[in-house]
């Protein structure tokens, strides 16, 4: 960091604007510190990029860390400054993390489902104390989770047991992630010797290698990326499979989160927060348009374009939580599939559907997509969500 | 800090040096020098990130230092390395010598290997430091890196601490294959880097490529631009454009619908895989040529 001398030269009302404005950013999701409020001051005080028309690239430059931030400077930098655009854009944002400014507008879909469940959390928490109160109030909570393993999700109606289900859900995300991670570590193994290293540990012994330095395989823990179907067919399961989804990002070292309809959102973000309910709740504000009708193959094709690249390595399992109701053309569908094949290493796709008594693949999206699948396997109940783990272990 | 360019002057500069940069670029290339921070470039293979950093090391006058980074690099050979067989050597020869003037003889300048990173600090002259491709690297390293890159110093256990004669400007380039830390990030001056417009990459094209003309220039930037959205597997970049500039030049071509069968022929500068070339069939590139005429 380079303090500047004319940093000085600014007056207090212009200082406190830029902090008020480093501060806007950092609400909206920015990595700004101290040392960019320096160098931002800094910049201001260099007469000859003081003018707006300059100080904005300049100050895009400094304070923009990724493209996402990039994107969106242009329009905060004018609502701070200039007033321009929504007014509530800069009001709204401070207590409610990186909401992209446009979900405050445009339909809340999905806003009244976070209502429920964090409505549902608050019950939960009363739940629990009842139980903790009474003696054997443990077993009983045992015995309910054993029975609700294999109810479907649809015919869950009691908000309790749909606490309960949330929770279990989550617990197992957890208990993957542990088991798999284990497994990992056990087979990373050195085998070879490094000739380099063992030289120059055989210097203290006066050239003779009594100390063989071995060279480890570097290896790659398996890495989750979950596509998530939050459209209106999918509605009743959403709600349990968003909390299964965030206790995978939550718990796993490598995971990343999609969620789909008509268009495709990076999640990730929101839902590693670790209370489920703020999870939940900025959710809601990126995914606009939940419960609308899907387009998968459009969905995966801009997957496949945007993120694919940064969020797949050879160890990774896209896991797609979909009914497999498609509104668009179903070759689409099939080309994205063999594009994601040809990526990563397993496609695992969920469809709650399978559950359903005489159900066949015949929905004309599922169809396409199916050749490309390597686990098509039911998620209407907790038991069917289980039952992924030790193919998952394999891996 | 006295020498920095201005904006237009750097855009001037690079301009000279063959790299059209548009206004936002340059910016930060002055930032870079005003604030002292490293830039870190972000794009698809084929953008012109490492350019950048070529172009610069000419604007200053200086040397360029490359690290390409890959996953496993570590510091021993991105910064010093003893040289292991020479001190070997050298303790077998002296064998009979004074222990402590021997260790003392084989940790000296002579036997330590200079890395990119030390060579980077120790010039007179503040070099241009490129960091290829730092999503290949491992998180580690990254931390670590941002810790040179902070303190300008590296210590040498054996040796002491040798800190730097000059402060080099840094050039971080990421394809975003892994998401990087937000301490790095931040650290930086960021600048995301696109396919050029049609405009730039006829500018490109009429400076890189002598005795190209002009107008054909503008064909081919518009012709790559239809390329780039034919959804291909490797989507072609500056350089690939350069190539078949140069190879319809080399060939006497001078208007790309005139002669459609040496377009054709040449599509092997641009297409790397053997899908995007069964897909730019014959039909799709008449298709294409055809809106650019």
């Amino acid at each position: 960091m380079v303090v500047h001398p004319a940093t000085q030269d600014i007056g207090f009302a212009v200082r406190r604007r830029v902090a008020c404005f480093l501060s806007t950013l950092r609400h909206s999701g920015f990595h700004v510190g101290l040392a960019e409020s320096c160098d931002a001051l800094a910049i201001l005080a260099n007469a000859n990029i003081a003018r707006p028309s300059a100080a904005k690239p300049a100050l895009k430059a400094l304070l923009c860390g990724r493209r996402s931030d990039w994107d969106r400077f242009d329009d905060l930098f004018d609502a701070f400054w200039f007033g321009r655009g929504v007014k509530s854009r800069v009001q709204t944002a401070p207590s409610r993390g990186p909401a992209q400014p446009s979900a405050f507008k445009g339909p809340h879909g999905r806003n009244d489902g976070a209502q429920t469940n964090l409505a549902s959390d608050v019950e939960r928490g009363a739940d629990e104390q009842e139980f903790e109160a009474t003696p054997d109030g443990r077993r009983e909570g045992a015995s309910r989770s054993e029975s609700l393993g294999d109810v479907d999700f649809r015919k869950i109606a009691d908000p309790d047991a749909m606490a309960e289900a949330h929770a279990i859900a989550e617990r197992l995300a957890r208990a993957m992630r542990t088991r798999l991670t284990r497994r990992d570590r056990l087979a990373a193994r050195g085998r070879r010797i490094d000739l380099r290293r063992t030289i120059r540990a055989s210097l203290p012994t006066g050239g003779t290698p009594i100390h063989l330095v071995h060279q480890r395989r570097r290896s790659k823990p398996l890495r989750l990326v979950v596509l998530l179907d939050a459209s209106g067919s999918m509605n009743l399961y959403t709600a349990v499979f968003v909390r299964f989804v965030h206790g995978i990002l939550d718990h796993f070292l490598e995971a990343d989160a999609f969620l789909f309809h008509t268009s495709l959102v990076h999640v990730s973000d929101a839902l590693r927060e670790k209370d489920a309910g703020k999870a939940l709740d900025r959710l809601s504000l990126m995914a606009k348009g939940v419960g609308g009708g899907t387009r998968i193959g459009d969905s995966l094709a801009s997957f496949n374009r945007w993120h694919a690249v940064r969020v797949i390595h050879s160890r990774t399992c896209v896991m797609i939580l979909s009914d497999g109701y498609d509104t668009g053309a179903p070759d689409v569908l099939g080309a994205e599939m063999a594009a994601l094949r040809r990526r990563c290493k397993r496609i695992v796709w969920l469809n709650p559907l399978i559950g359903w008594d005489g159900y066949e693949p015949s929905a004309r999206g599922m169809a396409a997509a199916l050749p490309y699948v390597d686990l098509f396997a039911p998620a209407h109940s907790l038991d069917s969500l289980a039952a992924i783990e030790p193919y998952l272990a394999q891996l | 800090m006295t020498g920095i360019l201005a904006r237009n002057e750097i855009a001037d500069r690079l301009a000279a040096a063959g790299y059209i940069a548009d206004p936002s670029l340059a910016t930060a290339l002055m930032l870079m020098d005003m604030l002292g921070r490293p830039l870190l470039l972000e794009g698809e293979a084929g953008v012109g990130k490492t350019e950048v950093a070529k172009a610069l090391a000419k604007v200053h006058g200086s040397e360029l230092i490359r690290l390409q980074c890959y996953e496993g690099l570590d510091r021993n050979e991105a910064i010093y390395e003893w040289n292991y067989q020479s001190q070997l050597l050298a303790i077998k020869i002296r064998e009979q010598s004074d222990a402590s003037a021997l260790e003392e003889h084989i940790f000296s300048e002579k036997y330590l290997l200079e890395r990119p990173v030390l060579a980077a600090i120790r010039r007179a002259q503040a070099p241009v430091l490129l960091i290829d491709e730092i999503d290949r690297a491992d998180e580690e390293f990254e931390a670590f890196l941002l810790e040179v890159l902070s303190d300008f110093q590296v210590s040498i256990p054996e040796l002491g601490t040798i800190t730097a004669i000059s402060i080099p400007r840094v050039v971080l380039t990421s394809n975003g294959t892994r998401e990087l830390s937000d301490a790095l990030r931040r650290r930086c001056l960021y600048h995301p880097l696109d396919f050029p417009d049609v405009d730039r990459e006829a500018r490109i094209l009429v400076t890189r490529i002598p005795g190209i003309d002009a107008a054909l220039a503008l064909q081919l930037a518009r012709l790559m631009q239809g390329v780039r959205k034919e959804g291909l597997s490797k989507t072609p970049g500056i350089a690939e454009t350069l190539d078949w500039a140069a190879a319809l030049v080399g060939l006497g071509v001078s208007r790309l619908d005139a002669d459609r069968e040496a377009v054709f022929d040449t599509l092997s500068c641009v297409l790397k895989t053997r899908e995007d070339r069964a897909r730019i069939t014959r039909e799709v590139t008449d298709r294409l040529i055809g809106k650019v005429a």
